[in-house]
């Protein structure tokens, strides 16, 4: 026997043992499929900032947390758009309450506004910064509720859209008669963010591993990304979640089944403007620094059309959605511009324009072929299925 | 608290205007508990308007009603709800893009408790909650007769079975009073007579069913009592062989007394 058959039939056995472990891991019972799939998804997601650094440079690692962040926010406000079926166009306005909540909490900035009061300013533990930021963006949630209850539709829309803007202009003008928020200059040397006493804005050394800053809020927001998901699946399938889904088939009907839709509406804002609070202050600690800019009118539109490209309601949807509109702009940035230099020399067309062509058109398409939405929120159900909904459903969207 | 007479409804001196249009005027009625008790009229005579004015939905403009014992004037649907009113709509409004099954299941909300915290930590009364909500909301499908799977979505059911869904949702709340409006429209006459043999049942369990309807004579076999209504004025009340001769509803209902003979139409009462 020669060698080479020899290596041959080695070759061959180690890919028999390895085909073979596979189909044993798949033809294990669903049970544990289950679990391996999420112990490779939590593996993969703690090696992310890894690989990714590895990958494409540590830019990139930022750019996801950013991705993160907006995912936050964009399951925030699934439960307003997606479950109560209330449309917000000004949700970046509970960013920006929690952004600027954490802000003055925790920098120098008040010194300058009452100096006898605060001559450091005020740095308050990110643990109590955290759910106070939340709890006041909550209070802004039912504040704009409040009189919106009888809107809906376009009209609800229309008044979310000015609350969103009024925030922001107000942000942009409390630098007098006390200097509040620093008007557009906005508040800096904002404290970044201490967990156990641990700085995430240094990098830190475990078992051996050098951890960056920018890895450590990963993994922050990471564990925030996963409470608000836990969160978000908890609430739907349950009696408030049936209910907020009530309210957003029929009101009327939802009423006269005994639903008080008035305080369940409130609620609905009040949980998604707490979502948007902590991911505001989240944002502050993480960048240092905040202006009014970052909560302009586009910034609400992009978190929703995440909410909407990726499949209302649904929380699978809602995260892809996410993924793809943060990515989407680094990407051509990075794409777009070494392209043209390559092709023309020189750059023609700004990946910025580039974005929102891109983007409106995607929207056109969306609303063409799939106005659910990619993932939408029926889905959930064909996989529970079990029964012949699932084939007669699949029918019905093959036929409409 | 309960009341002991026999009245569960007591409607008095109700008026409702739209702009300059009485819609309603000094409709005063009562509806004992544990019957059928039919409304009828012409179109535009003003029964949904008074079945709006005692769900909640709409505020009447004058007078009031007294529900088991307690008075409302200014409705909230789902005050009224939570009091045992319960009821369907004339043009099906159910939870489209819900299942059957979760349709029945918001029906529980207004006699069930957990809240957020109970949602997001779902301990142990939660959990017992929701699997009775379950489990009631399917007794309540098989109970009207809807055999599709209960996963089917709202939309996706057959027109009678929606109209039963309906009806389904509405017993969910468990109410003292069923308010039906017009559940027989679009049906076909088998459809009709399962309906008829439903709302028995659940009459001999004890609810009381007020019911709109157009269909003289499911109207006339099923009530125990009807009231006629005629441009916003209750024009007759009594039982169904009474209402039959009434030379008042015959005027209403069919013209003048020239198309006397069609009367028969309430024959099958019988």
């Amino acid at each position: 026997m020669s060698r080479r058959s020899l290596r041959g039939s080695l070759r061959f056995g180690l890919l028999a043992t390895l085909l073979r472990g596979f189909f044993l891991m798949v033809s294990f019972d669903k049970r544990n499929q289950r679990w391996i799939i999420w112990a490779l998804l939590l593996a993969g997601l703690l090696l992310l900032p890894f690989i990714t650094d590895a990958l494409l440079g540590r830019g990139w690692v930022r750019i996801v947390d950013f991705a993160m962040l907006y995912i936050m926010l964009a399951l925030g406000l699934n439960i307003v758009v997606g479950y109560a079926g209330l449309l917000d166009l000004g949700y970046i306005a509970f960013f920006a309450v929690g952004a600027y909540c954490y802000a003055l909490t925790d920098s120098p900035h008040l010194a300058q506004a009452f100096p006898i009061a605060f001559p450091a300013g005020v740095h308050l533990p990110f643990w109590f910064v955290l759910p106070l930021s939340a709890l006041v963006a909550g209070g802004f949630g039912v504040l704009l509720g409040a009189p919106t209850l009888r809107l809906r539709g376009d009209y609800l829309a229309i008044v979310t859209l000015g609350f969103g803007e009024i925030i922001r202009i107000f942000l942009n003008n409390l630098n007098a008669p006390v200097n509040l928020t620093n008007g557009p200059q906005g508040i800096s040397f904002i404290d970044p963010i201490t967990v156990m006493g641990v700085s995430l804005n240094k990098t830190q050394h475990f078992f051996g591993i050098a951890f960056p800053s920018v890895h450590l809020y990963f993994y922050l927001f990471l564990a925030f990304t996963a409470l608000v998901i836990f969160v978000s699946q908890r609430l739907e399938k349950s009696r408030i979640g049936r209910a907020w889904m009530a309210i957003r088939e029929d009101e009327v009907a939802a009423s006269a089944m005994g639903i008080n839709t008035r305080n369940l509406k409130l609620l609905a804002f009040a949980m998604g403007a707490m979502f948007g609070g902590a991911s505001g202050a989240l944002f502050a600690g993480f960048q240092g620094f905040v202006s009014p800019e970052s909560f302009s009118l586009m910034e609400s539109i992009m978190v929703l059309c995440m909410v909407v490209l990726g499949g209302m309601g649904n929380i699978t949807g809602v995260i892809l959605g996410g993924i793809l509109l943060a990515l989407l702009p680094e990407v051509l940035r990075n794409i777009v511009m070494p392209v043209q230099q390559a092709l023309f020399g020189k750059t023609l067309i700004d990946p910025e324009s580039l974005r929102m062509l891109l983007f409106g058109s995607a929207l056109i398409g969306m609303m063409l072929y799939r106005p659910a939405g990619l993932l939408p929120s029926r889905l959930r159900r064909r996989e529970l299925g079990g029964d012949d909904a699932a084939a007669e459903e699949s029918v019905y969207d093959a036929t409409h | 608290m309960p009341h002991t007479d026999d009245a569960l409804l007591h409607a008095s001196h109700i008026g409702k205007k739209f702009g300059g249009l009485n819609a309603l005027s000094d409709v005063s009625l009562h509806i004992k508990r544990g019957e059928i008790y039919g409304l009828i009229g012409p179109n535009g005579a003003g029964k949904t308007t008074l079945f709006n004015v005692l769900t909640g939905l709409y505020q009447p403009s004058a007078g009031g009603f007294r529900f088991n014992g307690m008075h409302y004037q200014s409705g909230k649907p789902h005050l009224l709800a939570q009091a045992g009113i319960a009821r369907t709509f004339q043009n099906i409004r159910l939870f489209a893009n819900l299942t059957a099954l979760e349709n029945v299941m918001i029906g529980r909300h207004v006699r069930t408790r957990a809240g957020v915290f109970g949602a997001l930590l779902r301990d142990r009364g939660t959990r017992k909650e929701e699997h009775t909500i379950t489990l009631r909301a399917r007794e309540l499908l098989r109970y009207v007769g809807i055999a599709k799977p209960s996963q089917t979505l709202a939309k996706h059911l057959s027109y009678g079975e929606q109209r039963r869904l309906e009806i389904a949702r509405a017993l969910a709340t468990e109410p003292l009073l069923l308010a039906l409006d017009e559940p027989a429209a679009g049906m076909n006459a088998s459809e009709t007579d399962n309906l008829k043999t439903l709302l028995k049942t659940i009459r001999d369990n004890g609810i009381t069913v007020l019911l709109i309807e157009h269909d003289v004579k499911l109207i006339m076999g099923l009530c125990d009592r009807v009231a006629v209504l005629d441009y916003g004025k209750k024009i007759a009340e009594g039982v169904p062989e009474q209402i039959r001769k009434d030379p008042a509803v015959i005027a209403a209902y069919l013209g003048q007394e020239t198309t006397g003979s069609s009367t028969q139409d309430g024959g099958g009462g019988d």
